[in-house]
């Protein structure tokens, strides 16, 4: 298993623009990663529903988890990245800009 | 026999197309247990997909990118993992596939109503998505504005905000709804989107998808059930209307020639853009952009920017500006302004420059600074919120001492209203803004659908203010305008030019048919309709004076309707 935890960046927290970058990166990694946050239940890092529940804030702190093993590392480090950015911060092109280098990782 | 269907009519327009009913959200049926587990899994799976489908389509169609983004959103939670997941556990517990889908989205509605804030915001969205799902799910049409592929007429119950945002021009050609009235959300939508409709239209919704209908907004009517001979005849008159409003640019003017200004209400120097040669001026240009959203104060150099651009824009016209029109219900970050129990009744408009005359002040410097650097620049300057004349006062004042020579007050305040005549004494002209007018007469808040006939611009109470102000105008030949609803309502044009209104300023898509209506009749002809409304006992029987007796059909224009719709003429 791997872990991290990050807190998250974003101005608005994990929510609508944010929420949504960091959903399809998640949705297009290899490995399943599930997210934590104190209190709350854990959601799958790829469910829109399941973040937005979460309700995580600028300064929330949540736990990333997957599998060892094929990418599990990797997936859990691109999307830690991501959530700690301020992904409001920054305008329109650079966030699809991410998000293209998110969803093709290989690239 | 065609059918024919009364409702109001907003704006003027006869649009043949076909009609398409607008979903409405569905109920669920009894509960049933499921036999079949996997088809009936499938069954929910294929109706969240279609949802998902559907509202990626509708971002990548959006022309705007924040609504893009929203609705790639909600496409995403119409495609949840977790979601899927959970109406498959249910559906394993036998629950059929509307109740299962029910289920999982009210579960996700709590858990964002809880997590609060901008989260719960989203609560509503889910609603929807659910409600499409459901429908799916039971062979019905998507709640929601339909897209049937093709141009036409939109007939609803009633439509709300999050309904008209979906609404595309290019696709939606009239609306008709069974509720709603004359000031209500979708007439207000159908004039700022120059659609012609029709509300409280009691059977729309009893129209076949797909029937061809005639809506004439300018009548009320929609006639259904029309052949073809029909339908050619109603195509000859809709072509004519639509020659006769592209006719109607120009100089607003009665028959008689009365010239009555047709201004533009703007917000930039971008909403003159395309603006032709027949704009006459800007009778409100809301300075309020500048200054919203914003942690620190604008510049001066940042506000004689944007100034100067509309003067430019504006070339030459006359420019009517407002100054900041901030308050507890428009705050301002970087004045650290104070909540107020009653924010329409507190220190907002002109009250603001109680507490910051500086604002003000900076404010005509600046707009001082940019008529200077402009070309034949035709600056008027307006204070908003004025009460009595002491206000007016100390506004024209403030004004000409920065070199603005035409100074003038709106009249939103029954109390300056009132004193008409003693405002009017000094400043140089006023401007009534009818929508805070009515909601200050009728003590009827603006935002509060219930008591949207109170705010209905027909009110005789709110006439008899706008015919005191008009009068008082007369009397010194100061111009006297209106802005707001009131002025964008092409049957009440020439009431108010009757009443001695000399401009009327609105948006541009307003212009055509508010021009129109104005060269019908001449101005001895609006004066007799101007004081026959005023007698008038009640909105409806006002307005009912206006359009029973629109010379439409017997001016000029029935020379060639006339043989196709078989009427003598006039």
């Amino acid at each position: 298993m791997v872990q991290r935890v990050v807190t998250v960046g974003s101005a608005s927290g994990l929510h609508a623009r944010p929420a949504r970058l960091f959903v399809k990166a998640a949705a297009a990694e290899p490995v399943a990663v599930t997210l934590t946050v104190a209190g709350k239940r854990p959601a799958k890092a790829a469910s829109m529903l399941g973040v937005l529940a979460l309700g995580a804030l600028q300064g929330t702190e949540v736990t990333l988890t997957a599998e060892d093993g094929t990418g599990g590392k990797a997936a859990v480090d691109r999307l830690a990245a991501l959530l700690a950015t301020d992904l409001d911060a920054v305008d329109d092109a650079a966030v699809e800009a991410l998000l293209t280098e998110a969803v093709a990782p290989d690239a | 026999m065609p059918d024919l269907l009364r409702g109001v009519g907003v704006g003027v327009g006869i649009v043949i197309a076909p009609l398409v009913r607008m979903g409405r959200p569905p109920a669920l049926p009894a509960p049933q247990r499921v036999d079949d587990r996997d088809a009936e899994a499938e069954r929910a799976r294929q109706a969240l997909a279609a949802v998902s489908a559907d509202m990626s389509a509708r971002s990548r169609q959006a022309s705007d990118t924040t609504a893009a983004t929203i609705l790639d959103a909600l496409s995403m939670i119409a495609a949840d993992p977790e979601l899927t997941d959970q109406v498959d556990d249910l559906i394993d517990d036998r629950t059929g596939a509307p109740h299962a889908l029910h289920q999982a989205f009210e579960g996700y509605r709590d858990m964002l109503t809880e997590a609060g804030g901008l989260m719960a915001e989203r609560a509503s969205d889910l609603a929807d998505i659910r409600d499409r799902a459901i429908a799916v799910a039971l062979g019905l049409p998507m709640p929601g504005v339909p897209d049937p592929g093709y141009p036409f007429v939109l007939a609803a119950d009633d439509l709300s905000p999050a309904d008209t945002t979906g609404i595309d021009t290019s696709r939606v050609l009239a609306l008709v709804t069974e509720g709603g009235g004359p000031t209500s959300h979708t007439a207000i939508v159908a004039r700022a989107l120059g659609l012609p409709c029709i509300v409280a239209c009691a059977g729309v919704m009893g129209v076949t998808d797909g029937a061809i209908v005639a809506v004439d907004a300018e009548a009320g009517v929609v006639e259904a059930g029309i052949d073809a001979d029909r339908e050619a005849e109603l195509r000859t008159r809709a072509a004519l209307l639509e020659d006769q409003l592209s006719a109607a640019g120009g100089p607003g003017r009665t028959r008689d020639g009365h010239p009555v200004a047709l201004l533009r209400n703007i917000g930039s120097a971008a909403d003159l853009d395309g603006a032709g040669d027949e704009l006459e001026g800007v009778g409100l240009f809301r300075t309020e952009l500048l200054f919203l959203d914003r942690a620190d104060p604008p510049t001066f150099d940042d506000q004689r920017l944007m100034y100067a651009a509309v003067l430019r824009a504006a070339g030459g016209r006359k420019v009517v500006v407002r100054t900041l029109d901030a308050g507890a219900d428009k705050p301002l970050p970087f004045l650290a302004m104070p909540s107020e129990p009653n924010p329409a009744l507190g220190v907002r408009g002109l009250r603001l420059g109680r507490r910051h005359p500086e604002v003000v002040i900076e404010q005509l410097a600046a707009l001082a600074a940019a008529a200077a650097e402009v070309d034949r620049a035709q600056v008027w300057v307006m204070a908003p919120m004025v009460a009595t004349p002491d206000e007016a006062a100390w506004f024209a004042a403030r004004a000409r001492a920065e070199g603005l020579d035409t100074v003038g007050a709106m009249i939103e305040v029954p109390a300056a209203a009132l004193r008409a005549r003693e405002v009017l004494a000094e400043v140089d002209f006023l401007s009534i803004g009818t929508n805070d007018l009515a909601q200050y007469t009728f003590a009827a808040d603006r935002m509060e659908g219930a008591l949207a006939d109170l705010l209905n611009p027909w009110q005789p109470a709110l006439l008899d203010l706008i015919a005191r102000c008009a009068a008082a105008g007369r009397e010194v030949t100061k111009p006297v305008g209106v802005c707001g609803e009131a002025a964008a309502d092409p049957a009440l044009a020439p009431v108010l030019a009757g009443l001695g209104v000399t401009s009327l300023s609105m948006s541009a898509r307003a212009v055509p048919a508010v021009a129109r209506a104005l060269a019908q009749r001449t101005l001895a002809e609006c004066e007799q309709l101007a004081a026959a409304v005023l007698a008038a006992g009640s909105p409806e029987a006002a307005r009912a004076l206006a359009t029973v007796t629109a010379p439409a059909s017997r001016h000029d224009g029935s020379e060639a309707a006339a043989p196709a719709s078989g009427q003598a003429r006039g």
